[in-house]
């Protein structure tokens, strides 16, 4: 699915300033709060949901290639993470959801390839 | 094609300069054309070897080196240096402070993940001394 389709779906809200690329696609979810770990596990493609809001987060993004990130339960960002991932071109979308609602939303839709 | 040389100061307790060297490798990688699982097994592995750096040794400095067919990053601090590096190695353990672990790191997984998507991992270290860290990932 793609990213619009995504934020459509979880009611998402685009925190970071534009979606570079628009031809990118979502292509599994992952969800995870150690940054550690999801370096170790996440995949390209992936919509990465996690409650860290800290500037690490779209360094991970970024070195992991996932999709997006998606910050649950309408949790703030925080602004120095949000201009981090503007600078690298990632995108984070808030949601008032919990991670479990996000996932249920996405499978439902039947829109992951 | 020559051999490009890198050199990157990692200052200490920062985590928005510590991100930076590893992706300017990650584009400089992607700029001449290495294979994207490549560049990602270098850039993870690099930046887990830079925020090791920025928690628990002040900083240091990275420096590398991209040839034909590598990139071999070494990652240096004056840090405390490791006293039991084959316990450090273990998945799982760490001695970082809570304040590291809220920010999500702290899972003891540093090591293993550099381990993990370097072809090659030296660790030389001496207590007192500091860490020299040399991650190679071969591109064929």
């Amino acid at each position: 699915m793609y990213i619009k389709e995504l934020m459509q779906i979880i009611s998402g809200e685009l925190l970071t300033n534009k979606i570079p690329d628009l031809s990118v696609k979502v292509q599994n979810v992952y969800i995870c709060d150690l940054l550690s770990w999801v370096m170790s596990h996440a995949q390209k493609g992936d919509a990465w949901i996690t409650v860290l809001t800290n500037v690490n987060v779209p360094a991970v993004a970024l070195m992991t290639e996932v999709a997006c990130v998606i910050i649950p339960e309408a949790i703030k960002a925080e602004e120095l993470t949000l201009k981090k991932a503007n600078e690298n071109g990632i995108i984070i979308i808030g949601t008032q959801l919990n991670s479990f609602e996000i996932s249920r939303r996405i499978i439902d839709s039947k829109l992951l390839s | 094609m020559s051999t490009i040389k890198l050199k990157y100061d990692i200052p200490a307790n920062d985590f928005v300069a510590a991100g930076e060297a590893s992706s300017n490798v990650k584009k400089k990688l992607a700029q001449i054309g290495i294979a994207a699982d490549k560049i990602k097994k270098a850039a993870i592995a690099m930046y887990e070897a830079e925020i090791n750096a920025v928690i628990h040794a002040n900083g240091g400095t990275a420096d590398v080196e991209i040839c034909l067919d590598r990139v071999v990053i070494a990652i240096i601090d004056n840090g405390p240096g490791i006293p039991d590096l084959e316990l450090a190695m273990t998945e799982g353990y760490s001695t970082a402070s809570d304040n590291i672990r809220e920010m999500g790191f702290g899972a003891g997984m540093g090591l293993p993940n550099m381990k993990k998507y370097a072809d090659k991992l030296d660790i030389n270290t001496e207590v007192g001394i500091g860490t020299k860290v040399t991650i190679t990932v071969y591109f064929i």
